[in-house]
């Protein structure tokens, strides 16, 4: 294809990768989609139940969250295109400000979760179980959904260290970036789940 | 190589997306507060699916993307639209 490049260059297929890469986030979507699913179901069984429940948790919280989680991915976006302007420098600041951001979120779901379990709400509880049937499947679809969430977040911090060290050490640059840039669509999923998660979850009136 | 296909996206874009994504969020929690009843639930879902449409039209940058990733979208989104409409016949219609 390409005519006028004479140095060696080692085939990429970005094309091909970011084809492979958005089938993957199809099944991730799936799989989130079928946790909506039971989660809709019960939530127009036990309407009431769902309000009553969601008010233990804290809104505050929930839209600090979704406010760090939305910074990352600007963050995120902004590394890959100062990578593509030829930036490395910014590119890296900016992969780190991603992870800083992520681990925030982490610290805060700790707390948040550490706090329910203080007062006796997690699954299997007998404070829980002496609720009523719907508050249980709320909080049973709470922890798996956002735990599930959160270890995304986690794999997510993973790959994004991965490609920061890439970048240092060089191996990815301004003519090869599809990995970073296959790990900003990644990420950018995983903020994409918490935009349901919030309203679903905390803001149930 | 491709790298001419590769639109790189403006820092003024990103942040006005930003931007829009904060002012959805503090709709989206404004709106849970007036105590809509039934209606809460459709307006936070249309609110989240705003948020989501511009999370994957810039920053996942499906806008520049070409038309067979756009379409393919729609697979995994309508294989939920079914199955949730059908999940709902049998839940309302038992």
């Amino acid at each position: 294809m390409n005519d006028s490049t004479q140095t060696a260059v080692q085939h990429r297929d970005y094309a091909g990768a970011k084809l492979g890469m958005w089938l993957f986030l199809f099944t991730e979507i799936l799989l989130f989609g079928g946790l909506f699913l039971v989660y809709s179901v019960y939530r127009s069984m036990y309407p009431e139940d769902f309000h009553e429940a969601a008010a233990g948790l804290s809104v505050v919280l929930g839209t600090v969250n979704t406010v760090i989680l939305l910074t990352s991915s600007l963050t995120m976006a902004l590394a890959i295109s100062a990578l593509q302007r030829g930036n490395t420098r910014q590119s890296v600041l900016l992969q780190g400000a991603t992870i800083v951001l992520g681990l925030v979120f982490l610290v805060n779901k700790y707390f948040e979760w550490s706090g329910h379990i203080h007062e006796g709400i997690f699954p299997n509880a007998p404070e829980l179980l002496a609720r009523s049937h719907g508050q249980v499947q709320f909080y049973g679809l709470y922890y798996v959904m956002t735990g599930l969430h959160g270890l995304h977040v986690v794999a997510g911090l993973a790959l994004i260290g991965i490609m920061l060290s890439l970048t240092i050490r060089q191996r990815i640059t301004r003519e090869d970036n599809g990995k970073l840039e296959n790990a900003g669509l990644y990420w950018h999923l995983v903020d994409l789940i918490w935009i349901y998660l919030f309203p679903l979850f905390y803001l149930i009136t | 190589m491709n790298e001419q296909d590769n639109h790189i996206v403006t820092t003024k874009t990103f942040a006005a997306v930003w931007i829009a994504l904060l002012m959805l969020t503090a709709i989206t929690v404004s709106v849970a507060k007036m105590h809509l009843g039934a209606f809460s639930a459709f307006t936070a879902i249309a609110i989240a699916s705003a948020k989501a449409g511009l999370v994957l039209w810039y920053f996942m940058h499906l806008k520049y993307e070409k038309r067979l990733l756009k379409f393919l979208l729609l697979v995994p989104i309508l294989t939920l639209a079914v199955i949730i409409g059908l999940t709902f016949v049998d839940v309302w219609y038992r």
